[in-house]
């Protein structure tokens, strides 16, 4: 049952598309789990299409094309190749959702994990350089030590749970913290936790000892 | 009211290009939404030319895409929201595009009528609502699809004043639920 859901303005980001590349796949991963999110989603492109169909007032008055733009227009699709029929993207039968199967190449097996310290492992997917988007694998038990954000932090969790000094997230959760937010999150026992986390900002780590070699320790 | 009651069923163009290639149907809808999407695009930061490029674009795309569209899903100016949407991040950011997963149910081969007119009466109240909101309401809505938030915005989930589209969610839901059982 998943408690942690998208905000909507991050909803209405990747239905407007104008997040940052990782943020889009954080959004397109939990949609993928969660009904609810896919629903509102579908509301928030619905609001998208009504705002563009109303746009008469000042703040979003049409603008001019420019002259010829029609023909222009009938030229162009008269050198378009045609349009292929979409392929469906049925559901995924491993651990990881359709996007970011996309991304990681395969499942959980072809992800190429590089070693933090604390047992904690992580892998960065290749995406724009506005945001970064990782895996993060962390034993149960282990924690990521205390620290605060410069921007936007998105964590879905895909396996296992952690809990930090706000709520407990579980599988499909996705936690959102910003400047605002200081947390200490810790994995919880049972099965290791696997989490999809994207940041447009370095973290600000409020010790001295963990630095950028070894953001993750083990307590 | 008189606008409401004047305004065109984009459905029926859509579907003379699909039915016969039709060209004035085709520029009833550019002349209507082209400059609506490049106005979208410029609001959130594009440059004119750019803007003006990925106009002409997202209705090329509409026209080679009408055999696609599926009325029983959304509404006609939803669907070109979409297409514009994919192509701000293929032509103007230059980016992958994520896309969730499909539900495990397909198109169907013919869209269910009640669907349909239940989308045109969603995107009617939809409308309805919109132009009703008080105007400080109506531009904090329009600040999240121009990507103008702060990032405390952005995590907040009951920040904005959403509560006109709230019946709108509760039947996506009640859809989704139907069509999944
Ligand atoms: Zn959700
Ligand atoms: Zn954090």
């Amino acid at each position: 049952m998943i408690e942690h859901h998208l905000s909507d303005s991050l909803l209405i980001g990747y239905a407007a598309g104008t997040l940052p590349e990782a943020f889009n796949l954080v959004v397109a991963t939990h949609v993928s789990l969660c009904d609810d999110c896919r629903a509102r989603l579908g509301a928030f492109e619905a609001l998208g299409g009504a705002m563009l169909e109303e746009a008469t007032d000042t703040a979003a008055a049409p603008a001019a094309m420019s002259q010829g733009a029609f023909e222009a227009t009938m030229r162009r699709i008269t050198n378009m190749p045609p349009e292929p029929a979409r392929a469906p993207r049925p559901r995924s039968t491993g651990l990881f959702p359709a996007p970011l199967v996309d991304y990681v190449g395969g499942d959980l097996d072809a992800v190429k994990w590089r070693s933090v310290g604390g047992g904690v492992r992580q892998s960065i997917l290749p995406t724009s350089k506005e945001a970064s988007v990782r895996l993060l694998y962390i034993p149960a038990g282990a924690a990521v030590p205390d620290h605060g954000h410069r921007g936007l932090e998105l964590t879905l969790v895909l396996q296992g749970a952690f809990r930090d000094d706000f709520d407990r997230f579980g599988p499909g959760d996705v936690e959102i913290a910003t400047e605002e937010t200081n947390h200490t999150p810790i994995a919880e026992p049972g099965p290791d936790c696997i989490c999809l986390a994207a940041t447009d900002a370095p973290l600000r780590f409020k010790g001295l000892l963990p630095k950028l070699a070894q953001p993750f320790f083990r307590i | 009211t008189e606008a409401e009651a004047t305004r065109p069923d984009w459905t029926a163009q859509i579907e003379k290009i699909r039915a016969t290639q039709d060209a004035t149907a085709f520029q009833e809808l550019f002349v209507h939404f082209a400059p609506r999407i490049k106005a979208f695009l410029m609001k959130s930061g594009t440059t004119e030319s750019m803007a003006e490029e990925c106009a002409q674009d997202v209705m090329a795309t509409v026209w080679n895409k009408a055999q696609q569209f599926d009325p029983a899903r959304a509404g006609v100016a939803t669907w070109i929201f979409t297409i514009a949407r994919n192509r701000r991040i293929d032509m103007i950011r230059k980016q992958r595009r994520a896309e969730p997963e499909d539900l495990p149910w397909g198109p169907e081969p013919e869209p269910d009528q009640v669907d349909v007119i239940a989308v045109q009466q969603d995107t009617l109240r939809l409308q309805q609502a919109l132009a009703i909101l008080p105007e400080n309401q109506r531009v904090l809505i329009e600040r999240a699809y121009f990507n103008d938030l702060s990032h405390s915005e952005i995590a907040e989930t009951t920040g904005l004043p959403l509560g006109t589209i709230k019946s709108r969610i509760r039947l996506a839901l009640e859809r989704l639920r139907h069509a999944m059982n």
